[in-house]
């Protein structure tokens, strides 16, 4: 007996119900959804295009969403690597033909875009759809999310310049999509049951002779990851070995505020001297160096968020930030971010 | 070798706080007269006290230390317990340049220090794709849409107070050691194995949830989870798994789940890849086709040597790693030692783990310690003396179908090295003479 069976039974026993499929066994659990909240929330658009909305979107119009609300991220022609890997390249007009990446069977992609993997244009659109902008999820309309796809198959090559990608013309695209033939399901890691494609067995006596090392840590990674001795236990069989300069780094405290600044989630959008969404701290007291009341200005722009002074993305209100925090940190950053 | 009475880790620590590099080459190396006079010194500059003669006896014993000479502090002091400050080592941590921003990134559980099987909350691995929430759980609902014969909705107090189930299980993304598919590229264990937790997980079965909503078993054949969070994060899963053990669960090891593992509900999938645990979850739909989301169709794919990839690989294969030595740690000296590590599947038990020492020339089959759980990790000991020449020390597991952990060369002989997923091949840790030990990739 299957445990949804099982389950069944138990249920029917339990409440003296039919047996039949009927809904809300449970009595005072749950209750049913309405059409608005099943609408609200089912958002997903499958390969065979159930749940697309009706709606298009033209490359051009494309173009301006994507300058206005993604570029800052992903590179004028979706190319940056900033943020995240590109999203176009790397894709041939031959490749739109065969709908195989040729740069996966020759082994030469030197990184794999979005275009290259993606088989189902439909997974871009319920993506984008539903995750981008990336701070701001959920906020693009269907016509704009139409043509920022547009846009993003135009630099692809995919579509032409003057294309209107709508949910009626979407399947032709379907068949036009580089990587459309790269996917395979026959594998055994998809079903518990499935067949292991490696296999081993287990000597236990003069297995092998010719072992070699075949690859070892480079001293770079080994230093890279700070230092090991702080990482492990300072009693029991074994200590951490002391990597990444760890003498001259315990010498040199860093400044508390880094910590604050990690705490308090500032260092998920700025860098000390870089751009990530908002801007290098550095940048900030250089822009503010003159202005007396930039330090109560700034606190209250962060406490309630702030728009329009850097470019077109906001920062949202940190409203989590204790006032001790956030009185720190401004000062720590107007007075040029030290490290230690 | 002799019998000091001062040996490294039983005395107070150097004066310096740790000891050098050299210092440690020093004990290895058998030499130790070092110590009794960093010992002499700090019981001298730590203690204010000087009558303790090394020859009496080590002053930790002999010099009564403060806390058994003074009063302790209150209940209640800290109301949500915290570890000891000399722990502030063993935490999660960040792989440099692993991903470009904070906010869809890793921090990797610190395995090198971990002992028997469940994770503790606080230190279980991350990932997020959008950042993490702590939701009010007063305003989550669960949604169960699709092939059913009445959508639903339930409240956190509706999902608590159905017939719950409390289940120990791994969890590992599918990216796991997905790093060293090529080379040795991270020195610890933490880094080459750390997205790898283990709690008991409380919840209701998703089957009751199904069957409560009157599941089309005729056409069903997949469902598909959905998260709350900005990327609303989505993953199909076949109907079979999903009835038999995904747990709809708020529990993880006696408290309510963590915010930054998916509070106040997660979706919990035995055996498969983290990604499809899907986090902050908000809805079930019921349907009869895979969706192809984004982490299913741009992300979580295999590149094999053809140039194909494998779309839906889930299911996380046979695979263990010794974490007491591994990377990145030195033995303090030679002699007795227990080894120790981990072993999973996501197919069922750990029938057994063997251990060798010379890089898979001999092996010797490692004690398993209870409990030994489906679908759960599995601790193995085993007791070995080391004679302070150099070693390769490695693990393999076998499940209960009998499949055996591969080595590296099996595994790219038949998926190359550009798949970035499930990597389960047999770890290698060189002991070099000094003791420090490293990540090396032996076949
Ligand atoms: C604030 C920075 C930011 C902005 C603005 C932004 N994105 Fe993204 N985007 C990201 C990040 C980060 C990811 C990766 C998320 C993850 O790890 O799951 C991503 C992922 C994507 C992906 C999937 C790429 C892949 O290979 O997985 C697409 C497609 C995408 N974004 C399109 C857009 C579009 C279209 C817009 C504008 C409407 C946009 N993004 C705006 C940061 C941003
Ligand atoms: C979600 C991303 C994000 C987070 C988190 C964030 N910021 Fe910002 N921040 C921005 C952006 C974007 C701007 C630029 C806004 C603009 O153009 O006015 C900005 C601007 C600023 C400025 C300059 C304000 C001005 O008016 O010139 C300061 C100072 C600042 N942030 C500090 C902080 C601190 C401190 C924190 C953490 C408590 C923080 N930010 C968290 C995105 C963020």
């Amino acid at each position: 007996m299957s445990r949804l069976t099982e389950l069944a039974l138990v249920a029917a026993l339990m409440f003296g119900a039919t047996g039949s499929h009927a809904a809300g066994r449970y009595e005072g659990i749950g209750r049913a959804a309405t059409p608005a909240e099943v609408k609200a929330w089912d958002i997903d658009v499958r390969p065979d295009f159930k749940g697309l909305p009706a709606g298009s979107g033209s490359v051009d119009h494309g173009m301006e969403v994507w300058e206005a609300k993604c570029a800052s991220c992903h590179g004028t022609f979706g190319e940056s690597n900033e943020v995240f890997t590109p999203i176009v390249g790397g894709t041939t007009k031959e490749d739109i033909e065969t709908g195989r990446v040729g740069a996966y069977i020759r082994g030469d992609a030197p990184q794999r875009t979005t275009l290259m993997k993606v088989a189902t244009v439909s997974t871009l659109w319920d993506y984008i759809h539903r995750a981008m902008p990336w701070n701001a999820p959920k906020s693009l309309s269907v016509d704009d999310t139409y043509a920022v796809l547009a846009y993003i198959l135009n630099l692809g090559e995919i579509v032409p310049a003057d294309f209107v990608l709508s949910d009626r013309n979407i399947a032709d695209v379907q068949k036009r999509m580089p990587n459309r033939n790269g996917m395979t399901t026959r594998h055994g890691l998809w079903d518990v049951k499935g067949k292991p494609d490696v296999k081993n067995v287990a000597c236990m006596k003069d297995c092998r002779t010719d072992i070699t090392i075949g690859s070892s840590l480079p001293d770079y990674a080994r230093d890279a990851h700070g230092d090991l001795s702080a990482q492990n236990r300072t009693v029991g069989p074994v200590r951490g070995q002391h990597t990444g300069n760890a003498t001259a780094a315990a010498a040199i405290k860093p400044h508390p505020a880094l910590e604050l600044m990690k705490k308090n989630g500032c260092s998920g959008c700025h860098g000390i001297d870089s751009k990530v969404l908002g801007p290098g701290f550095r940048e900030v007291a250089k822009r503010y160096k003159d202005d007396k009341g930039a330090e109560s200005s700034l606190s209250a722009r962060i406490r309630k968020g702030s728009s329009g002074n850097w470019g077109d993305v906001a920062m949202p209100a940190q409203s989590q930030v204790s006032d001790a925090d956030l009185g720190a940190l401004v000062k720590w950053i107007l007075s040029g971010s030290p490290e230690n | 070798m002799s019998q000091l009475p001062v040996r490294p880790g039983r005395i107070r620590r150097a004066p310096e706080g740790f000891l050098t590099p050299e210092q440690v080459g020093d004990v290895a190396a058998g030499r130790r007269d070092f110590l009794r006079q960093a010992f002499a010194a700090a019981s001298v500059t730590a203690l204010g006290v000087s009558a303790a003669h090394a020859a009496d006896g080590d002053p930790a014993i002999l010099n009564l230390p403060e806390h058994s000479t003074s009063l302790g502090r209150p209940v209640a002091e800290r109301p949500y317990g915290l570890p000891s400050q000399y722990e502030a080592g063993l935490k999660r941590r960040e792989s440099p340049g692993l991903t470009r921003v904070a906010a869809a990134s890793v921090s990797f559980a610190p395995l090198q220090g971990l002992f028997g099987i469940i994770t503790p909350s606080g230190l279980h691995f991350e990932r997020h794709h959008q950042g993490w929430h702590d939701i009010d759980p007063a305003r989550h609902r669960l949604m169960i849409n699709g092939l059913v014969k009445e959508a639903r909705v339930y409240t956190m107090d509706d999902l608590m107070r159905l017939p719950s189930v409390s289940r120990i299980h791994f969890i590992e993304c599918g990216a796991n050691t997905g790093m060293e598919w090529g080379n040795v590229a991270v020195p610890t264990v933490q880094y080459t194995h750390g997205m790898l937790s283990c709690s008991e997980f409380t919840g209701v079965p998703l089957s009751v949830l199904l069957d409560d909503c009157g599941i089309d078993m005729k056409r069903a054949k997949f469902v598909l989870a959905e998260g709350a969070d900005g990327s609303s994060m989505t993953r199909t899963i076949p109907l079979d798994r999903a009835l038999d053990d995904v747990i709809v669960a708020w529990g993880q090891n006696g408290e309510m789940l963590r915010p930054e593992n998916g509070y106040p509900l997660r979706l919990v999938v035995p055996g498969i890849q983290g990604v499809s645990w899907v986090k902050w979850l908000r809805r079930i739909e019921v349907g009869d086709q895979p969706w192809a989301t984004k982490d299913e169709a741009v992300h979580y794919i295999d590149l094999l040597p053809d140039g194909t990839h494998r779309q839906y690989t889930s299911i996380q294969e046979c695979k263990s790693v010794i974490t007491t030595p591994s990377g990145g740690q030195t033995l303090l000296d030679r002699g007795f030692h227990n080894i120790s590590g981990l072993a999973w599947s996501g197919r069922g038990k750990i029938r057994r783990v063997d251990v060798s020492t010379d890089g898979g020339r001999n092996w010797r089959t490692a004690r398993l310690e209870t409990p030994v759980l489906s679908k759960a990790l599995t601790r193995f000991n085993i007791d070995w003396v080391w004679d302070g020449s150099p070693a390769i020390l490695q693990s393999r597991a076998m499940d209960d179908t009998g499949y055996v952990q591969p080595t590296y060369r099996q595994l790219r002989e038949v998926r190359g090295t550009r798949s970035i997923y499930h990597n389960n091949a047999i770890q290698s840790w060189k002991l070099a003479e000094s003791g420090d030990v490293s990540n090396v990739q032996a076949y």
